[in-house]
């Protein structure tokens, strides 16, 4: 089977489907890659690395496509793109099946499988292969590169011969993928980082990055389904709109990320708060395609209104072009193992996550999917045991351990009731001596614990003296086995031991 | 030499046996400690020799030397991946002498003199010792095939074996009781009774006990020979047997309970339980959600060559699959790199107590950047690689998280915390307990299958 890859024909788009490293995994599912001549170009992944790396260089766009079994592509075709592919090809790419209807039809006409890279289920399995989260990762970090870059001042603080350097604050609205990431990027860069988010549980993430996490005295929890947030209520907003009108007018950046999926952005920065920044701020809006979270964004631009540059950038994965299109090649990676190999090729419809990607099936429309259980709720710690518990937990071992030690003893002790003084004073020693030992054995540092084995091993050869004795007797051959293995246990343990210790050093 | 000379001297050695033992509390004063046995060993010897009580010499010396050099040649030969073994045979030898010594004392007419409580005294502590003994040989026989690989190390469970265990031990007590009435010719034959009935215990008990419990198994018998040993010295009427005894026996104990808490289980559901059959009913975990993320061995290596702080995890696997050295060879080229590399040992890891211990140092790793698992699983959250090498049930976070799970409360080396874990393994076959490691499924952690030594040697190749 041969996998295509044809080079972005969409203006402005510099990604490329699958980069060099990705084409060793597609020969090891037995697949051939084609790939368009000067596809990864504007990403720095040039024609000879793929070539290397294995795959076949096709000269022109007609043959990249009329050849492939499975195109891989990032943006959705084009209608023209869509009049070269193979009839009854699997086409796996971003398709935004909501807002392009009429792309659909055209691919249904050539009976294509569809599968769109927006529309896999966002459940646990299916992490590694969801590209608008690696999409959206990049494009957190991109945002905060993009800021830093029109911002007039330092992102961290610091103090200098030539005067104090205050660090920069950064708001952060929205910790999903992209807000983490920002959050991260801005962090690393120095400056101090706040964040807001309507679901309280991922306040523990934002603060393990270092930024603060900003509070509303107000009960709701805004956790919805497939990572995103669900719209809140209307007093909820009031409450949210003012702690923002706040934040505005002392923070120098704010980065937005709030997207509701298929429905236009939230406005969350009005004119208002734009207005009450600080000459020279920067808003990035990265729900600009939706509309945007700032009521001034202009999708696509960057403007400059009340002293404040607004960022409205609506490619941010493609504006770092090299990683979006090694991180999309990885998930289109793991997209294609679930599809199998090239013999065992299969839109396999039992897998919710292939079910819930295909949007065409032989060109019917196969979408949306039924619907799937998704977000893992967060996991419950468990209880606090009680204190009691442990107490006893810890006591038993330590019971069963000198169980065999009392009993020995108590089994002796009844019969010294009744035995000699020296049996007793025997008793005595015994006693002491497991004490000694006791004590002794609580010192040994843990990593000598397999040489005190040997010597303890060693010096229980002392029973040799017992054999000994009995050399004299009746029985000497009894005696002498008895001293032969004891010796060799003397001899071994010490030796053994010694051969050790030497190899401890510092 | 006479009788006070031969008692001081014992006293003496006695008081080396102690120093011997304290001198492993740092590894400074090791080797003079392991001196210091040696001395009071020969001192021992050497004031038995002179006491007058011992003759026949023309067949102790040979057989003294012909152990001797047995020992000695066993000693220089063992790998130390077998050190395990070495030490479980060895116990068998305390044990089989004990039982030997018993039998002896009671075939020698010496002590007919002796009667009424005295009598019986002699007579329960030959009991004590033959019995223990046995115990021990046969126990420690099975435990040394087992961790040989000649026996298999999953545990063979017996029917009702409780109670077979149960009705051996009360049958050696019936026995043992008829036997303090009886003639001395009715009495040996029940004493070999007892005895094959204690070889029997012994292999029963410890078939049942699977391969990942052997640490604490072995420090079990470890002990077992030193009770032994004491028995024996109450039988001779011996203080220094019954000192070095009360130590072994006591070492050997703490060990066993340093073994049972580190896997948060008691002695008596180690001896007794197969895993997952005592208590805690063995739950089903709950499914772990995710997927796993294969690495390679090249891209470990240049995560390793970028990262400040690493931390190694090493375990029964390392041993089998002999990586100590590669393990040792990658540490010393990451430390000329300014890379701080360091290890993590958990105290069950290996088949025996300190066995990790003994490897890397064996590698020659030194030991100061080898730490136990308390020293550094408050520090892992700095570590930016940590790399576990044929570890599995000690570093899997179902200990901590889940409460069904079969080794819930076990403490382990919270890898999942360190900003990336690598895992070798061969498969992704559970570990000893049979538990799914979720840590295998988690975000930061990255898979790099095969054997061990091999994938370490090309990440090796791929620092270099």
């Amino acid at each position: 089977m041969i996998i295509s890859i044809p080079k972005e024909t969409q203006a402005s788009e510099k990604r490329v489907a699958i980069a060099p490293d990705n084409i060793a995994a597609f020969a090891k599912l037995g697949y051939e890659v084609v790939i368009e001549q000067g596809a990864g170009e504007n990403a720095n992944l040039s024609n000879s690395a793929y070539e290397e790396a294995g795959a076949r260089i096709v000269d022109d766009a007609n043959t990249v496509w009329s050849q492939g079994d499975l195109v891989l592509k990032v943006t959705p075709p084009s209608i023209e793109e869509v009049g070269m592919i193979k009839e009854g090809a699997t086409l796996v790419s971003f398709v935004y099946p909501a807002r392009n209807e009429e792309l659909l039809k055209k691919l249904g006409e050539r009976k294509i499988n569809l599968l769109a890279m927006d529309c896999v289920p966002r459940i646990s399995r299916a992490q590694s292969m969801d590209a608008l989260s690696s999409m959206a990762n990049v494009a957190g970090y991109r945002a905060v590169v993009e800021a830093s870059h029109v911002f007039g001042r330092f992102f961290t603080g610091q103090i200098t011969a030539a005067g104090k350097v205050p660090p920069a604050k950064v708001l952060i609205i929205g910790a999903g993928v992209a807000g983490l990431a920002a959050i991260g990027a801005a962090r690393n860069m120095g400056a101090i980082v706040r964040a807001f988010d309507t679901r309280p549980a991922v306040k523990e993430e934002v603060k393990s990055l270092g930024a603060s996490f900003l509070e509303l005295n107000f009960e709701e929890d805004g956790s919805g389904s497939g990572g995103y947030a669900k719209v809140m209520s209307k007093e909820f907003i009031e409450a949210e709109m003012k702690l923002f009108a706040e934040q505005a007018a002392e923070v120098d950046v704010i980065i937005t990320t709030a997207m509701i999926p298929g429905k236009k952005s939230p406005v969350l920065i009005t004119e208002e708060m734009v207005k009450s920044m600080k000459p020279g701020s920067v808003v990035v809006d990265l729900a600009a395609e939706g509309g945007g979270n700032c009521e001034l964004t202009v999708s696509g631009e960057v403007t400059v209104a009340h002293g404040v540059t607004i960022i409205g950038y609506t490619d941010f994965p493609s504006r770092l072009p090299t990683q979006s299109s090694r991180l999309y090649g990885n998930n289109l990676v793991k997209l294609v193992q679930l599809l199998g190999n090239a013999e065992e090729f299969k839109i396999n419809q039992e897998d919710e996550v292939v079910r819930g990607a295909l949007v065409l099936d032989k060109g019917e429309l196969s979408w949306p999917p039924p619907a799937v259980e998704t977000s893992v709720a967060p996991k419950k710690m468990p209880e606090p045991k009680l204190e009691g518990e442990e107490v006893e937990k810890k006591s038993n071992p330590l019971l069963s351990g000198g169980f065999l030690l009392g009993l020995l003893a108590v089994g002796l002790l009844a019969l010294g009731w009744k035995g000699s003084s020296e049996f007793l004073d025997q008793i005595t020693v015994f006693v002491l001596a497991c004490f000694v030992g006791y004590m002794v054995v609580w010192n040994v540092t843990p990593s000598l614990h397999t040489p005190l084995m040997s010597v303890t091993n060693a010096i229980s050869g002392i029973i040799l003296i017992g054999g000994m004795l009995f050399m004299a007797g009746a029985n000497p051959w009894l005696a002498g086995v008895a001293i032969f293995v004891a010796t060799i246990n003397v001899a071994g343990g010490f030796l053994v031991t010694q051969r050790m210790l030497k190899m401890f050093r510092k | 030499m006479n009788e006070g000379l031969v008692t001081t001297s014992y006293l003496v050695s006695g008081i080396f046996f102690i120093l011997s033992l304290g001198g492993l509390s740092k590894q400074e004063n090791a080797r003079r400690g392991n001196l210091y046995g040696i001395l009071g060993m020969a001192l021992a010897i050497f004031a038995t020799f002179m006491s007058g009580k011992v003759s026949n010499f023309e067949l102790l010396i040979p057989l003294m030397l012909g152990g001797a050099i047995i020992g000695a040649v066993m000693a220089k030969r063992v790998e130390m991946t077998s050190m395990p073994e070495l030490v479980a045979i060895l116990h068998s030898f305390v044990g089989l002498a004990a039982v030997l010594v018993g039998v002896a004392s009671f075939l020698d007419t010496t002590h007919t003199s002796l009667a009424g409580t005295d009598k019986l005294i002699h007579e329960i502590e030959i009991l004590l010792g033959v019995f223990i003994g046995g115990v021990t040989f046969t126990g420690s026989v099975v435990a040394f095939g087992k961790l040989r690989g000649s026996l298999s190390g999953k545990p063979i469970l017996l029917p009702f074996r409780h109670f077979l265990n149960l009705g051996m031990v009360g049958a050696s007590i019936y026995l043992g009781a008829q036997f303090l009435g009886q003639g001395h010719d009715a009495a040996l034959i029940t004493l070999l009774i007892i005895i094959a009935i204690s070889l029997v215990l012994g292999v029963h008990l410890i078939v049942a006990i699977g391969g990942a419990d052997m640490p604490v198994v072995v420090s079990m018998l470890n002990s077992y020979s030193g009770w032994a040993a004491a028995a024996a010295g109450f039988m001779l009427k011996n203080d220094l047997l019954i000192i070095t005894g009360a130590l072994v026996g006591s070492s050997g104990a703490i060990l066993s309970y340093i073994m049972c808490n580190a896997m948060n289980r008691s002695l008596v559901n180690v001896i007794f339980g197969g895993f997952g059959t005592g208590s805690g009913g063995g739950g089903a975990s709950s499914e772990i959600e995710g997927s796993i993320t294969e690495t390679s061995a090249s891209e470990v290596a240049e995560e390793l060559k970028d990262s400040a702080e690493v931390m190694i995890v090493p375990g029964y696997g390392m041993a089998v699959a002999q990586a100590q050295h590669v393990v040792k060879e990658i540490t010393e080229t990451l430390r000329e790199k300014d890379v701080n590399v360091r290890f993590a040992i958990h105290p069950v890891a290996g088949r025996l107590p300190g066995h990790m211990n003994v490897l890397l140092a064996e590698a020659n790793v030194p030991y100061d950047i080898v730490f136990e698992m308390d020293e550094v699983n408050d520090e892992l959250p700095e570590v930016d690689i940590l790399m576990v090498v044929g570890a599995n049930d000690i570093v899997n976070p179902s200990a901590l998280e889940e409460e069904n799970s079969p080794i819930a409360g076990m403490p382990v080396i919270e890898a999942w915390k360190a900003k990336t874990v690598i895992a070798l393994k061969r498969s992704m076959a559970t570990g000893y307990s049979g538990v799914e490691n979720p840590l295998y499924y988690k975000e930061n952690c990255r898979m790099l299958f095969g054997d061990a030594k091999d994938s370490l040697g090309q990440v090796l190749s791929g620092l270099k």
